[in-house]
């Protein structure tokens, strides 16, 4: 069905196009100084992402230093709690650094180092994206400034002193909104102005071309094993495949694997903060409109006017108005599904994940496990979910307490 | 010939260098910005560029963020910006305005929707700062229908085969970006930026101006010496930023700083 949209020479996975395009979205929205920059970046990837020495040292730094491959567990508990299709677990949650943004990060050090550029930057949100920059700087002896809204930087204070504690430095983003998009924003100036020794770790599978592409190819490596561990464990394909969707890395990196397989459908879960209808949430594939920021054409969280609106979740991960622009088209085409999920759902699993099974979820990946136990109960039992646990929630203790009402520390 | 290319044709035929002044519309509030950009006028300024308000600025420094908050404030819109145009226009057609903003607002507004309005308001070129050419194709044809000039940017990392498509896809003038860095940025190197500006002149048949870093007469001066004109923005939005609270003395400090740097560029040139 989906291959009728396509061209002749084309297939799922043979996007973005020359210029960076998916279908209409994607592309490079920059301003002239970075162009440049950006040229530079496509033609190092390119010459490295066949490159067996740069594969090696990739490999090996995920399996020895990140401890890949995530183990794929079958969740016993939450199955029988949903009661239908078996859920099963990627633990992107057990990485080192609590979360799938290390994949990323470890690919675009190296290459920092292979272009020579001694510093690299970030934003974050969650404070994610930010501690595993940090760390992979400290891995590689580079300068790190990392980026953060001033709103994230109280909500996620532990990741803030942890990042102190790698020796980046963390700048608060005080305009606009003060959340990620704002972070991105200073990000970009920073790189504008410190272009010739900066290399600009974007955490997600957004920005201009080639980010979408480079962070969609190197947080791969999740549905790449979770394929061949399912094929193992089970035997086969399994039914759906559901991840959370702030920008979309986790998502995209479990997909892209499963992109030919027809026959697994795709889901991803978007933040509906206290419910679509409220306009207070973060699910630009579910109520947005297209348009372009932060270098890409893709779906976005605007007024009539164009300005970007604020956005509104529990889970700081996902609190962005713009979703990478690969899901744009996974969207359009009908390859992939897009739901959104509320605050108040996504406690809920977070709680039912601690307690049926004894892990805990970051907020973020909760939001795809609110949508699991919901989704399995309408599939028969000898069917298979796969559900991307993109993090852990260590993170996320401090707003859980303050929504109990209880003081710690 | 539109107006913009007229105007700087007649700058150049009288010997001198444009100047183009960058406010934000609505800042600091919506009321001054056309009686503004009369004293822009009045003090010798060429052409007018108007930015436009985003949330999400990204190439501003910030200052120029900081205009852009409060021109949204007060719910200044991409259609409410055409109106002041349309608003100064009822006593200036004579004074090129040119929109400096960013692409969402005119995709949100659509690229021919867009052209009609910007057209019928009396504006006369855009500057889409996260807009490169080669994304631009659909927009520059709307914005040809409505003899609307794009005006596209040039970088000190622009390439000589990039400043080449640049300068061909660019109509009325091509504005370099004289530093790497958002506007605002101190720290002008002007002996770099003029070498550079030599370069590029001799490669496009197009006038050429130079912004960012442009604060006073003395560093209009030696860089409109090889230019054809300079644009000077954050330098007048800062005074926006101070005196919010009197439009009386803003308007009063705003004409000094650019009547300055029209005696330093006339005295420069004479
Ligand atoms: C654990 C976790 N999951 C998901 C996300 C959302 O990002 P993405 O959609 O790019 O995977 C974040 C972002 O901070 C995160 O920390």
């Amino acid at each position: 069905m989906v291959s009728k949209q396509l061209g002749t020479n084309e297939t799922l996975t043979s996007f973005p196009d020359q210029s960076g395009h998916f279908g209409p979205y994607g592309g490079r929205f920059v301003s002239e100084t970075l162009m440049a920059a950006l040229d530079e970046l496509t033609l190092a990837y390119d010459g490295l992402k066949t490159d067996p020495e740069f594969l090696a040292e990739l490999g090996s730094d995920l399996e020895h230093y990140v401890g890949r491959a995530s183990p794929l567990y079958l969740a016993q508990r939450l199955t029988d709690h949903a009661g239908g299709a078996k859920i099963w677990l990627k633990r992107e949650d057990l990485n080192h650094t609590g979360a799938h943004k290390i994949n990323n990060c470890i690919g675009q050090a190296l290459l920092a180092r292979h272009m020579g550029k001694p510093r690299i930057i970030a934003e974050t949100g969650a404070g994610q994206h930010g501690v595993a920059s940090a760390t992979v700087a400290a891995r590689f002896g580079l300068k790190c400034t990392v980026y953060m809204g001033s709103e994230d930087i109280q909500r996620q204070s532990l990741n803030v002193y942890r990042m102190k504690l790698l020796g980046a430095e963390v700048v608060p983003v005080t305009s606009g909104s003060r959340t990620l998009k704002d972070a991105l924003n200073e990000a970009m100036r920073d790189w504008v102005t410190n272009v010739d020794d900066t290399h600009y770790i974007i955490g997600t599978v957004a920005g201009p071309h080639p980010y979408p592409m480079i962070v969609r190819d190197l947080q791969s490596v999740i549905g790449r094993e979770a394929r061949a561990q399912f094929a193992r464990q089970h035997g086969g394909l399994p039914d759906a495949v559901m991840a959370c969707v702030g920008g979309g890395s986790n998502a995209m990196g479990i997909f892209y694997p499963f992109l030919e397989d027809e026959s697994v459908r795709l889901i991803g879960v978007e933040a509906a903060g206290d419910g679509i209808m409220t306009g207070r949430h973060a699910a630009p594939l579910t109520d947005g409109i297209v348009g372009v920021l932060h270098g890409n054409r893709t779906y976005l969280m605007q007024d009539r006017a164009g300005l970007i609106s604020e956005t509104h979740s529990v889970s700081a991960g996902l609190d962005y108005p713009g979703v990478g622009p690969e899901h744009a088209w996974l969207k359009d085409i009908e390859r992939a599904e897009y739901v959104a999920v509320t605050d108040e759902e996504a406690l809920g699993a977070f709680r039912q994940l601690n307690l049926l099974e004894g892990i805990l979820p970051a907020l973020e990946s909760s939001h795809a496990l609110a949508h699991a136990v919901e989704f399995a109960a309408t599939l028969r039992k000898d069917q298979n979910i796969i559900v991307n646990l993109s993090g852990r929630g260590d993170k996320d203790i401090p707003t859980m307490a303050k929504i109990d009402g209880i003081s710690i520390g | 010939m539109g107006r913009l290319t007229s105007t700087i044709n007649a700058v150049q035929a009288s010997a001198q260098k444009s100047l183009v002044a960058y406010i934000v519309a609505g800042d600091p509030h919506p009321d001054q910005t056309v009686d503004l950009m009369h004293a822009l006028v009045a003090e010798g300024v060429d052409i007018i560029e108007l930015g436009v308000p985003f949330t999400d600025p990204e190439a501003e420094g910030p200052v120029i963020q900081l205009a852009h908050e409060r021109a949204l404030v007060h719910q200044v819109t991409l259609t409410t910006v055409l109106a002041m145009v349309s608003a100064f226009r009822l006593e200036d057609a004579k004074t090129p305005v040119v929109l400096m903003g960013y692409l969402n607002p005119i995709e949100a507004m659509g690229y021919d929707v867009f052209a009609e309005q910007a057209s019928l308001s009396g504006v006369d070129g855009l500057i889409t700062v996260n807009l490169p050419p080669e994304e631009a194709g659909p927009l520059a044809i709307a914005l040809q229908d409505k003899k609307i000039d794009p005006i596209y940017l040039l970088a000190p990392t622009t390439t000589d085969a990039r400043a080449a498509a640049v300068c061909r896809a660019s109509r009325g003038f091509v504005y370099y970006v004289s530093l790497k860095g958002t506007t605002g940025s101190g720290g002008l190197d002007i002996d770099a930026v003029c070498e550079r500006v030599a370069h590029l002149k001799a490669q496009t048949t197009l006038p050429l101006f130079v912004g960012f870093g442009i604060k006073d007469g003395a560093t209009a001066a030696p860089i409109a010496a090889v230019a054809d004109g300079v644009v000077v923005g954050s330098a007048i939005v800062t005074l926006m930023g101070e005196n919010q609270a009197s439009p009386e003395a803003l308007k009063l400090e705003v004409s000094e700083l650019v009547r300055d740097i029209r005696t330093a560029l006339n005295a420069s040139n004479a």
